[in-house]
């Protein structure tokens, strides 16, 4: 070990794509046996100095340097015999071999030629066990939870690196618990002297696992620190340059005034999905949705939209029976629908922002009314505005925006409509905190305009500031319809958690 | 101003074309003279657009269907039954009008039938006009009773071999569809929503957009440009083939769109870059008929272009240069 003090360093990393320079002279430096974390708003140059710290990508200037040596990474493979493992978001083993085979593929223990299962499963059942996983290791990647594929991940990035561990976003997809015991290993390794990098959107996290902290604001360094001297507020402040003032979770205010009845939905189900639910919604609110993964929610949403057609009950539209079978009937009445699943059903990853954002307007305008470019650009053009949507051109393929400014895209695209109903599912979810104010702020916006919203969100302090009612779904039922003035997030948690002898609507 | 003319000139598409007509001019020298005789123009050139013209037709009618991820291929048959209705009628006694609008009318339903299997029972595109490539060939020999039904109705020639103000009458009827499709394309919302449907059929459905409809639509046009092509066909050699008219045109066809920069897996698409494709692999034909090479030379040309292609369209080819990225801008 050098001098440096440094199990991995960047210095003065310069990376430019085009004309846009993605890194500004950014050093970075990490010591064994610490948890750092690497914060910025999406765009910000994360993902580009992770990848040059892992050799996919190579600088333009500046260099990386391992244990005080200057090294040159072609490859992620390089990366490795330096000592350097990354675990992604998405967890990229296979799911359909077992996990001895995913532990060890690529470096199999062979006799006579031959992989030599038992040995293998052995070892993995050794690796396994330090992870505190007792599990088969025979069995099957993918029948396991993401949890437990994660750790799987983590565990064939340590073994085979062994010095440095890149988690990016590992918790994205992880609950609560699951979550704490990401860490408890996070911990464990950090013990055992490995240098970890650790990047997630969650503040709370970066708080309870991390000692230092590096920002990144629009590929420049903003600083390094020790965590232990800063507060919550410094950390986004140093992250978005500006004050952004939390409002903590109050209760849902009751003075709100409500306006006339929009959308009745009654006895509204479909066999199968969700059981028949009752549920009014006036103009000018928002009714929070509550409810684990998996709990019926996107199913509710679905059905309301037309994307599932609802088998039973009855929708009046101010005052009117109305049918919705599929979504075109539903944009006709002016519902909007963000899905949860931004990747696969909500952009067009190929086509260009601007394309994005007219396409349910001209859905609705039909096939022989078309939008002429400079209609399109001039409604693009005020929705990129208004929405502070970052993409350096209106014409470049939404594929290449950060998730929080594709989901600016999609909720512009409804807007561009005139919506009178707009649902949001997760709106928030995975994206960086100035979009994520940014969505928070355009969803009280137009609730004040009158607009009638429901929004589906596991961020609680949240969902409670800006509804004005919430229901909490459970097994794919809808158990309780909650308001007043004592609503907390303590309080759904418990509507969730309860069972079906609890208090239902 | 003049950048904005010349820019979308400056394609791959535009240049492999004039590069495999500048190969045919050093084989052939003769190759770009055109001679004015009986009326009509004669020479090489207008002979890569004479016979060039029922893959351009087909690929006209392929592109929007590849466009949205989609294939047919029963094109060839489709070609076929087209043929033998327009030849069967007339010789029957029908006016050639009637024929022609009969013939049209099959090729028609052809495509909205592949259109329903695709787009109503959800059945992959490859699979469903599969039926059709096979069934289609065999219903033609019925309708012929397995003969090459001949004809004389010179209005059925006329469309096979005669000419306009000069140019094969085959040219300008492709000429005129590309035209017209690209405008109902791109004058409409239509050739956004086959592009959006394309790039994610479900985003499409969630953003209203009628994708069943337009799946039929395109099914449907390609059925139409493939009955077009094969009564040009049946005109040209003043007969109805059941066994031979269109066979394999559908491969030329989805390998003319391709060639014009159009992903197989859907998306971005150009209606005139698909007909540039086809006039491509008509001037390689060409090229090596006149030029004295045997004729077997042209499959192995034609498989090397297929080659150079999808290696220019490999990811790691458009990671150096952003190649899908001219088909993009080209229909702007």
């Amino acid at each position: 070990m050098s001098d440096t003090g440094y199990a991995l360093e960047a210095r003065g990393i310069v990376k430019i794509f085009g004309n846009h320079v993605a890194l500004d002279a950014v050093d970075f430096g990490l010591r064994p046996g610490e948890v750092h974390a690497l914060l910025g708003e999406n765009g910000a140059g994360k993902s580009t100095l992770i990848k040059i710290l892992t050799g996919a990508y190579q600088p333009d200037g500046g260099m990386v340097l391992a244990d005080g040596e200057p090294v040159h990474l072609d490859n992620p493979q390089q990366a490795q015999t330096h000592g350097i493992g990354t675990v992604y978001q998405e967890v990229n083993l296979l799911p359909n071999r077992s996990i001895a085979e995913n532990l060890y593929l690529g470096h199999q223990p062979t006799r006579f030629g031959l992989v030599d299962r038992r040995r293998m499963e052995t070892g993995a059942r050794g690796i396994l066990k330090r992870y505190g996983l007792e599990i088969d290791p025979s069995s099957e990647l993918g029948a396991h939870s993401v949890a437990v594929q994660q750790i799987v991940a983590i565990a064939r990035a340590v073994e085979l690196s062994g010095k440095v561990l890149i988690l990016d976003e590992p918790t994205a997809s992880l609950d609560r618990n699951e979550v704490e015991r990401l860490f408890e290993i996070i911990r464990d390794l950090k013990a055992r002297g490995l240098a970890v990098v650790f990047i997630t959107h969650f503040l709370d996290q970066v708080f309870a696992v991390a000692d230092r902290v590096t920002i990144l604001r629009n590929g420049k360094l903003v600083d390094t620190r020790a965590l232990d001297d800063m507060t919550r507020t410094d950390v986004v402040r140093l992250m978005l340059g500006k004050d952004v003032a939390f409002s903590g979770a109050t209760g849902v205010e009751d003075a709100r005034p409500m306006g006339e009845v929009l959308l009745d939905f009654a006895n509204y189900g479909r066999k199968r999905s969700v059981h028949p639910f009752n549920l009014t919604i006036h103009k000018g609110e928002v009714i929070g949705v509550a409810g684990l993964l998996g709990s019926g929610r996107t199913e509710m949403a679905r059905i309301m939209f037309g994307a599932d057609s609802a088998d039973e009950g009855i929708l009046e539209i101010a005052g009117k029976k109305t049918s919705i079978a599929r979504p075109t009937d539903a944009i006709a009445n002016g519902f909007g629908f963000c899905p949860e699943d931004r990747k696969a059903e909500g952009i067009f990853g190929d086509l260009s922002v601007r394309e994005n954002i007219i396409i349910a307007l001209q859905g609705k305008l039909g096939w022989f009314s078309a939008l002429n470019r400079d209609e399109q650009m001039e409604i693009a053009g005020r929705f990129g505005e208004s929405m502070d949507i970052r993409a350096a051109s209106l014409d470049m393929p939404i594929k290449l925006l950060s998730g929080g400014n594709q989901q600016k895209v999609i909720l512009s695209r409804w807007l561009a409509t005139d919506p009178a109903f707009l649902i949001l599912d997760e709106p928030t979810r995975g994206i960086d905190v100035g979009a994520h104010a940014e969505i928070v702020r355009t969803i009280n916006r137009l609730r004040d305009e009158g607009l009638a919203l429901v929004v589906i969100s596991s961020e609680l302090d949240e969902v409670v500031a800006y509804s004005s009612r919430i229901v909490v779904m459970r097994d794919r039922e809808m158990v309780a319809e909650l308001s007043g003035e004592n609503i907390n997030p303590g309080v759904i948690v418990q509507a969730i958690a309860n069972h079906r002898e609890g208090p239902s609507a | 101003m003049m950048r904005r003319i010349l820019t979308p000139l400056a394609n791959p598409q535009l240049i492999a074309l004039v590069g495999v007509l500048l190969v045919n001019w050093l084989l052939f020298p003769n190759f770009f003279r055109i001679t004015w005789q009986d009326g009509r123009l004669f020479g090489s050139l207008i002979d890569v657009l004479n016979r060039g013209a029922p893959v351009a037709i087909l690929a006209i009618g392929m592109v929007g269907v590849i466009a949205t991820k989609g294939v047919d291929l029963s094109v060839g048959a489709v070609m076929a039954m087209a043929g033998a209705v327009a030849a069967t009628m007339v010789v029957a006694g029908y006016p050639a009008p009637v024929a022609v609008a009969a013939a049209l009318a099959v090729g028609l339903a052809c495509g909205l039938w592949n259109g329903f299997l695709v787009a109503v029972l959800d059945i992959q595109p490859i699979v469903a006009t599969l039926v059709l490539m096979v069934a289609g060939r065999g219903i033609a020999q019925l309708i012929t009773e397995g003969f090459i039904v001949t004809f004389t109705d010179p209005v059925l020639i006329y469309i096979g071999t005669g000419s306009f103000l000069g140019v094969p009458m085959a040219a300008v009827i492709a000429i005129a569809l590309m035209l017209l499709v690209t405008l109902l394309v791109r004058k409409t919302a239509i050739g956004l929503f086959i592009e959006a449907v394309g790039v994610n059929r479900a985003a499409a459905s969630l953003a209203g957009i009628r994708s069943r409809m337009l799946l039929i639509l395109v099914y449907g046009l390609s059925g139409l440009c493939a009955a077009v092509a094969g009564i040009i066909i049946a005109g040209d050699i003043r007969g109805a083939d059941a066994n031979n008219a269109g066979l394999w045109l559908e491969l030329d066809a989805i390998l003319a769109v391709v060639i014009g920069g159009t992903s197989l897996l859907g998306g971005r698409f150009s209606v005139p870059l698909a007909v540039v494709g086809a006039l491509i692999i008509q001037a390689m034909n060409t090229g090596i008929l006149v030029s004295g090479f045997p004729p077997e030379f042209n499959l192995i040309v034609k498989a090397a272009l297929i080659f150079f292609v999808l290696v220019i369209q490999s990811p790691l080819a458009s990671r150096i240069v952003p190649v899908r990225a001219t088909a993009r801008e080209a229909h702007k």
